[in-house]
C-alpha cells in the first residue's frame, strides 16, 4: 500500500509535465488547427532558460590572492560569482533559487519565442494539410534542438533545486503512515503543486476572460468564430504564445527532476502526443486527466513487483495504453465527435 | 495507341534507371561519392524510400514508424547469418518476410484510424519496439551493444554444405563472392532495380490507381463499392516489406544490428527522403535518399580546418565569422542542416525535387513553344 | 410488382429529435421515385439509411432480397446501389477518366482486388467503357483533365457518370440540381430522363418542384419524419396536406 502510494506520488510530477505540454498542444490544435511537433522543443527551451539563468548567475570574477599560495607556489585564485560580490547574501540566495527565479525570465522569453514562431512560420500553415504541418514543425524541432546542442553541448546539465527544497519529505507521516515509508523528494511535490497551479490558471483564464471565451468558442467551431468578425489572427498569435509559455514553465521547473539535455523535448513530445490522443484530441480536460493518469501508470509499471510479472512493461505501458484506448474509444477518453476525423 | 507509348516510355525509364544505378560508381566519381560504402547506402535507403512512397505517396497515410521495420529487417538478417548461413539470399528473404509480417500486425491496428491518429499510432508502435529492443528483448537484440556475429555461431546451412570460415569472423558472401565493397554494392543495386521495377508495376496498375483514390477521397471509394482498409493495409505491408528488405541489406553490407536504427528520427529521415525527392513520384524517393545520404556524408566529414581552407579567400575577420556560422551546419551539426532542409522543402517545394524539375521543364518548354511550334500538349491520362 | 427497395417501420432518433418516425416506403423497379418535403423533414436521413451511412434504430430496409441493415456502404454498393451526393464526391486529384474507371473496376473486381501486377495500359476495354460513359454525360473532351479543375456542374455530371458506369440497379440522387442555373437544370433533367428510359430505378430527393414533376413517376412527401402523402404527381399536386406542410404551398 505504501509502495503503491509512493509510486502514485512519483507519477504525479511526470504527469504534471505531460499534462502541461498536452494542454498547450490541445489549445493550439483546437483553436489553430495545427499539429505542432515543435511543442516539445518549447518545453526544452524552457528548461534551457533555467540553465542560462544559472550560468548567468554563476559567472565568476577571478581574483588572484597573492597572500595565499597553492601547492605549486602560484597565487591562489579566488573565484566569486559577480552576483555574490555585488549583492552579498541576496546574491547567494539568488544562485540557490536560480530555478524558480528562471520563471521570471522564461515567461517573456517563451512568449517572444512563441509569437515569433507563429508569426514567422506556423501561420502560413493554417490552410495546409496536416501532413505538411507535422513535417514542417518536425523540421523546426530538429533545428531548435540542434542549435541548443551546439550552444550547450550534448551532455545533460544538472540543475539543483533550492537547498530548502532539496531534501526528502516524509509524506507518509503527514497522512498517517509510519515514518520512513513514503519518503518523497520535496521538489517533486512542489512540481506537482506548480503544475496544478498553472493548469488551474489556464482553465481560469479560458473560463473567466472574454479572450478565453473566444478561444473556447474557437475550439468548438473555428469557422463560425472567424465569421463573427473577431480578429482571429491576433488571437491566434496570443494563443500560441500562451501555449509556449505554459510549455516553457513546465520545462523550467522540471530541470531539478531531470537534468536538461537537447533531446528531452523530443522525448516528452512523443509521450505528450500520446497523452493528447488518449485524452481526446481537442479536449482540455482530457489532456490533463490523461497526463496525470499516464504519468501515474508509468510510475506504477516501473515497480519491481510489476516488472517481475510483465518484464519491460514500464518501457511500453504508455504506448500500449494509447493503442488500447484508440481502438476501444477512437476519440480518446474525453474526445468530441468530428475532431480531426477523416 | 497511348497505351503502347506509355509502355515503351516506362521501359525506357526502367532501362535508364538501371543503367544509371549500375554506372553509379563512374557517374558519382567526380562528386567524390564513387566509393562502395556510400553507394551501398544510396541503394539501400533508395529501397527504403521507394517502399515508404508506396504508402505515403500513393495512399497519403503518413507513417512515423517505418524505422521499426528497418530495424526488424536488420535483426532478422543478422540472426539468419548466425543461425543459418552467411549467404545473403536467405537473410534478405527472411528480413523482407518479417518486415511484412510485423507491418501486417501493426498496420492492421493502426489503420483503424486515419489522419494524425494514424501517424501517432505508428509512432507509438515504433517507439514501443525501440524501447523493447533496448530492454526486455536484450537476449534477442543484444541491447545497446547491438547484435553481432560470432565465430562460434552455429550457421547450420553453411556447416551442412561444408563451408568453413576458419578462425576469422565471417562476412556475408554470395556463393563465394564477398559482400563488402563493390560486389556488395552491385548486389544492393540489383535489388534496388528490382524494387524500382516492382514499384513501377504497382504505380501503373489498377491497384496503384486505387491507392491514389484512397488518398483522394475515401468517402467516395466506400460509396463506390470499394473497401478502403485492405487497400491501405496492402500498401502498408508492401512498404513494410521494402523497409524490412532495406534493413536486411544494411546487415548484409555490415553484419551488425542496433536498436538506434528503429528510433523515430530514423522514421523521420525516410519521410524527408521521400518528400525531398517528390512524394508520389517514381524516381523522387530514390533521388531524395541519394541526396540526403550524399549530403550527410559530405557535411559530416567537414570540420573547421576544411572550412577555414574553403573560405580562405575571404578577409580574415570575415573568414572567421563565416566559418563559425558554417561550422554549425557541418560535422556534428549535420542534423541542423537536415532539419533546416526539411523546413525549406516543406515550405517552398512541397512537391519535392521532381516537382522542381517539372516546373523548370514547363518554364523551358514555354520558352521553346514561343520560338516555334513543337509537339502538342501531353495527352496522357496517367 | 415486387418492390426493389422496401422500407418498413424505420425509426431514427438523434438525441431527443425524432428524425424518422415509422417510415414506410416501397420503391418499384423501373420507376423514378421522388422524395420531397420541407427542410429538416428527414429526407437526407432516410437516404443515409439506404446506403449504410446511418443505421435505423428500428425497422428494416430491404433491397431486392438483401437486408441493408448493418451493411457497410461498400457492401451496399456492391449489391447494385449507387449514390450521387448533394456536393459532388469525386476523386479530385485524379483525371476524369480515372474517376470513371475506378467504379468500373469496383463493379468488375469487387470491393478489394490485389491486381498490382496488371498494367493499366492493358485495360483498354475498361478505358473504352469509361470514355464512352464520359461522352454520354458530355465530358468526353475533358477526359484527361484533373477532376478538381471542373466546374461544379461538370463535377455533378462526372459523379453521375461514375455511378452510371456501374450500371446500378438503384440510383440515389440527393438534390441533383441544387444550385444550378435553369439551363443547366434542364440539361440535367434531360440526362436523367435518358437514364430512366434505360430502366434504371431512381430515388430522387429534390427541392425544385419543376424537376420533381418533370421526372417523377411517384412522389412521397416527408414531413417531420412522417410520410404524409404518397402518389402520382398529379395527386400530390392537389393534396391539401402537402400544401399545408409547405406552408401555403406556393411552389406547388
Amino acid at each position: 500500500m505504501d509502495a503503491i502510494l509512493l509510486q502514485i506520488l512519483n507519477g504525479l510530477d511526470k504527469g504534471g509535465a505531460y499534462a502541461l505540454i498536452a494542454l498547450g498542444l490541445t489549445i493550439i490544435f483546437g483553436t489553430l488547427g495545427v499539429v505542432n511537433f515543435a511543442h516539445g522543443a518549447l518545453f526544452m527551451m524552457g528548461a534551457f532558460c533555467a540553465v542560462s539563468i544559472k550560468a548567468l548567475f554563476t559567472l565568476e570574477k577571478v581574483v588572484l590572492d597573492p597572500t595565499k599560495l597553492t601547492a605549486w607556489g602560484t597565487p591562489m585564485e579566488i573565484r566569486t560569482p559577480y552576483i555574490e560580490s555585488w549583492f552579498g547574501d541576496v546574491g547567494v540566495w539568488m544562485i540557490d533559487y536560480s530555478v524558480p527565479l528562471s520563471i521570471l525570465l522564461a515567461i517573456p522569453v517563451m512568449l517572444f519565442i512563441g509569437v515569433a514562431m507563429e508569426r514567422g512560420l506556423i501561420r502560413y500553415f493554417y490552410k495546409r494539410p496536416h501532413a505538411e504541418q507535422i513535417l514542417v514543425t518536425f523540421g523546426l524541432a530538429i533545428v531548435i534542438q540542434e542549435l541548443v546542442k551546439s550552444q550547450f553541448g550534448a551532455n545533460p546539465i544538472p540543475q539543483p533545486a533550492p537547498d530548502t527544497a532539496k531534501g526528502m519529505l516524509d509524506f507518509g507521516v503527514m497522512i498517517g503512515f509510519d515514518a520512513g515509508n513514503v519518503v518523497y523528494p520535496a521538489w517533486r511535490l512542489i512540481y506537482f503543486l506548480f503544475s496544478t497551479l498553472v493548469i488551474a490558471g489556464v482553465f481560469a483564464f479560458l473560463q473567466f476572460t472574454t479572450f478565453g471565451m473566444v478561444v473556447r468558442a474557437g475550439m468548438a467551431d473555428r469557422e463560425t468564430v472567424g465569421l463573427l468578425g473577431i480578429d482571429i489572427d491576433r488571437k491566434f498569435t496570443i494563443v500560441f504564445g500562451l501555449a509556449a509559455v505554459v510549455a516553457g514553465l513546465a520545462g523550467v521547473m522540471y530541470t531539478p527532476i531531470l537534468s536538461p539535455d537537447y533531446h528531452m523535448g523530443m522525448d516528452f513530445l512523443v509521450l505528450s502526443f500520446v497523452v493528447v490522443v488518449v485524452g481526446g484530441m481537442g479536449s482540455l480536460g482530457g489532456a490533463v486527466v490523461a497526463g496525470f493518469l499516464l504519468g501515474i501508470l508509468q510510475s506504477l509499471a516501473s515497480m519491481e513487483e510489476v516488472k517481475q510479472i510483465l518484464p519491460g512493461i514500464d518501457q511500453i505501458i504508455i504506448y500500449l495504453i494509447a493503442v488500447v484506448v484508440l481502438l476501444a474509444r477512437p476519440r480518446g477518453l474525453m474526445g468530441r465527435k468530428g475532431m480531426m476525423e477523416g | 495507341m497511348v497505351a503502347i507509348i506509355k509502355k515503351q516510355s516506362d521501359l525506357v525509364l526502367l532501362l535508364c534507371f538501371a543503367a544509371a544505378v549500375l554506372a553509379g560508381p563512374v557517374i558519382l566519381q567526380p562528386f567524390g561519392a564513387g566509393y562502395p560504402d556510400l553507394l551501398q547506402k544510396f541503394a539501400i535507403f533508395g529501397i527504403f524510400a521507394i517502399g515508404f512512397n508506396i504508402l505515403f505517396g500513393l495512399t497519403g497515410y503518413l507513417s512515423f514508424g517505418h524505422a521499426a521495420f528497418l530495424g526488424i529487417g536488420s535483426y532478422t538478417a543478422v540472426w539468419t547469418f548466425k543461425l543459418l548461413s552467411m549467404n545473403p539470399l536467405p537473410a534478405v528473404l527472411l528480413a523482407t518476410l518479417l518486415g511484412g509480417l510485423f507491418a501486417a500486425l501493426i498496420g492492421f491496428i493502426s489503420l483503424r484510424r486515419t489522419g494524425i491518429y494514424f501517424s501517432i499510432l505508428t509512432l507509438a508502435f515504433a517507439q514501443m519496439s525501440y524501447n523493447l529492443a533496448y530492454s526486455v528483448l536484450t537476449p534477442i537484440t543484444n541491447g545497446e551493444t547491438g547484435l553481432q556475429l560470432r565465430q562460434a555461431d552455429p550457421r547450420v546451412l553453411d556447416v551442412a554444405f561444408g563451408r568453413d570460415y576458419g578462425a576469422v569472423l565471417p562476412s556475408s558472401d554470395l556463393f563465394g563472392i564477398d559482400m563488402t565493397g563493390y560486389p556488395g554494392f552491385y548486389f544492393c543495386a540489383a535489388v534496388l532495380i528490382l524494387c524500382f521495377y516492382i514499384s513501377m508495376r504497382i504505380f501503373r496498375s489498377p491497384f496503384g490507381m486505387m491507392l491514389r483514390a484512397v488518398k483522394s477521397n475515401q468517402n467516395r471509394m466506400n460509396y463506390t463499392g470499394l473497401n478502403t482498409r485492405p487497400y491501405a493495409l496492402a500498401a502498408f505491408v508492401i512498404s513494410g516489406m521494402y523497409a524490412g528488405l532495406a534493413g536486411g541489406l544494411l546487415a548484409v553490407t555490415d553484419p551488425l544490428a542496433g536498436a538506434e536504427r528503429m528510433q523515430w528520427t530514423a522514421s523521420g529521415e525516410v519521410v524527408l527522403m521521400t518528400i525531398l525527392g517528390g512524394t508520389g513520384t517514381l524516381l523522387g524517393p530514390v533521388i531524395g535518399a541519394g541526396a540526403i545520404k550524399y549530403f550527410e556524408n559530405i557535411f559530416s566529414a567537414f570540420n573547421e580546418n576544411i572550412l577555414l581552407n574553403t573560405f580562405s579567400f575571404l578577409p580574415e575577420t570575415l573568414q572567421h565569422a563565416v566559418v563559425s556560422v558554417a561550422s554549425l551546419f557541418v560535422g556534428e551539426g549535420w542534423h541542423l542542416t537536415l532539419g533546416a532542409l526539411f523546413m525549406v522543402i516543406v515550405i517552398f517545394l512541397p512537391g519535392g525535387l521532381m516537382e522542381g524539375v517539372r516546373r523548370f521543364g514547363v518554364l523551358f518548354k514555354r520558352k521553346a513553344d514561343s520560338d516555334g511550334p513543337t509537339e502538342t500538349q501531353p495527352a496522357s491520362a496517367e | 410488382m415486387a418492390s426493389i427497395l422496401s422500407v418498413q417501420n424505420v425509426n431514427k432518433r438523434f438525441g431527443g429529435l425524432k428524425a424518422l418516425d415509422e417510415v414506410n416506403l416501397e420503391i418499384e423497379p423501373g420507376t423514378v421515385h421522388a422524395i420531397i418535403g420541407p427542410n429538416g423533414a428527414g429526407k437526407s436521413t432516410l437516404l443515409n439509411c439506404f446506403v449504410g451511412r446511418l443505421t435505423p434504430d428500428v425497422g428494416t430496409v430491404t433491397f431486392e432480397d438483401h437486408s441493408l441493415i448493418g451493411l457497410a456502404p461498400h457492401e451496399i454498393n456492391q449489391l447494385g446501389v449507387s449514390r450521387v451526393f448533394q456536393t459532388p464526391e469525386i476523386f479530385g486529384d485524379l483525371t476524369l477518366l480515372e474517376n470513371v474507371m475506378i467504379p468500373y473496376f469496383a463493379k468488375r473486381d469487387g470491393a478489394f482486388s490485389l491486381n498490382a501486377w496488371k498494367p493499366m495500359a492493358g485495360q483498354n476495354d475498361v478505358r473504352g467503357k469509361a470514355e464512352e460513359m464520359l461522352a454520354d454525360v458530355g465530358l468526353g473532351e475533358k477526359h484527361a483533365m484533373v477532376a478538381n479543375s471542373l466546374s461544379r456542374g461538370d463535377k455533378r455530371r462526372l459523379e453521375l457518370a461514375m455511378c452510371l458506369v456501374q450500371q446500378p440497379k438503384l440510383l440515389l440522387l440527393d438534390e441533383p440540381t441544387a444550385g444550378m442555373a435553369r439551363a443547366d437544370t434542364n440539361n440535367t433533367i434531360d440526362l436523367l430522363k435518358t437514364i430512366a428510359s434505360r430502366g434504371i430505378t431512381m430515388v430522387v430527393i429534390e427541392h425544385d418542384m419543376h424537376v420533381v414533376f418533370s421526372l417523377a413517376d411517384k412522389i412521397s412527401v416527408l414531413a417531420q419524419g412522417h410520410v404524409i402523402a404518397e402518389g402520382a404527381p398529379n395527386d400530390i399536386k392537389g393534396d391539401p396536406r402537402v400544401q399545408e406542410a409547405y406552408l401555403g404551398g406556393a411552389e406547388i
